[in-house]
């Protein structure tokens, strides 16, 4: 379903389809169980809340998604971020902070690997 | 003319700042570079962290335009809006380089302030005196190669930081780890000591 240009919302926004806005929408999205794409015209005043979440145009307000937050080239987002995968293009915008939670196992510390680039530095301090 | 390069390097810094974090549950890490996408995916992986992007950077650039220099210091007193001991880690990364000093020590206090007890800081330091006008963005590529990207800079590096100058700064801290790199820059470990009882 499209959200297109011209239309402006403000309110409540929930549903159980997946969603692209291309306009502007203020107040509260609720996709719990679908995903949300923000389109390059697409301007959010909202607090989001999806399964994931494409960002091509501009969101101010927190966003959570339970599986991917994506903000691709030119995407902007002012506000939190809460998802277990983040996605940050080079050239998006982004002013806020990103909670990951951690899901699974944490990696180890590895050691370096042979073969990898290895540290020149020498240790100078205690 | 600026100078805009890229180019891969090791850390041996910031293993140990992984190290220092990776106990803590749901950390909370300020960058206080641009926004790295890929950091900010790798930082979350490896930590399962929150990460607060506060570029300060761009501060100093919107200074600059506006011929508001000598107004940073008192602008860094009140900059970060975090509760004082609220921050597991903070990648300071070489930002102290393009400050004067009373600048430097207001974003250094500031920067003791918010870390909590056993909280760790990295920064980088130039040994090296450059006229490039740039700054650097630092890409995490895994736990021991960092890739240097330069973009434009509306301030060039200041007078390089000695070791004993960088000590000052952080008074409130003390020195983790030390690396002098290839590269040209020292990288430093800083935690912040536990209260005594």
């Amino acid at each position: 379903m499209n959200i297109g240009k011209s239309v402006i919302i403000k309110g409540e926004l929930s549903g159980s389809e997946d969603l692209t806005i291309e306009g502007h929408v203020e107040g509260r999205i609720d996709l719990k169980d679908n995903v949300l794409t923000i389109g390059p015209n697409g301007k959010i005043k909202a607090e989001v809340f999806a399964k994931a979440v494409v960002v091509l145009g501009e969101v101010t307000g927190n966003v959570t998604a339970s599986e991917k937050v994506d903000i691709r080239d030119n995407g902007s987002v002012d506000g939190d971020i809460a998802s277990p995968r983040v996605a940050i293009a080079e050239g998006a915008h982004f002013r806020g902070a990103v909670d990951m939670q951690r899901s699974g196992v944490k990696p180890a510390a590895k050691p370096a690997v042979p073969g990898q680039p290895q540290p020149q530095g020498q240790k100078v301090g205690a | 003319m600026t100078q805009v390069t890229e180019a891969s390097y090791p850390t041996k810094a910031l293993q140990k700042f992984l190290t220092c974090l990776n106990g803590a549950s749901n950390p909370l890490i300020l960058d206080l570079g641009p926004v790295v996408g890929s950091n900010v995916t790798f930082f979350g992986e490896q930590l399962g962290c929150r990460i607060r992007v506060e570029d300060v950077a761009a501060d100093i650039d919107r200074h600059v335009k506006e011929g508001r220099l000598e107004q940073l210091p008192a602008f860094f007193a009140s900059r970060f809006t975090q509760d004082a001991g609220s921050v597991d880690g903070i990648l300071c990364w070489d930002i102290l380089d393009y400050l004067d000093r009373p600048a430097a020590q207001e974003l250094a206090t500031a920067l003791c302030r918010l870390l909590k007890a056993d909280g760790c800081l990295l920064g980088l330091f130039s040994t090296a005196e450059t006229s490039d006008q740039v700054y650097t963005k630092y890409v995490v590529v895994d736990e021991s190669t960092l890739r240097y990207r330069t973009y434009p800079a509306l301030r060039p590096r200041q007078r390089s930081l000695l070791n004993g100058d960088i000590i000052k700064l952080f008074k409130d801290l003390r020195v983790s780890d030390s690396f002098l790199m290839k590269s040209k820059l020292r990288e430093m470990l800083f935690r912040k000591p536990a209260p005594r009882a």
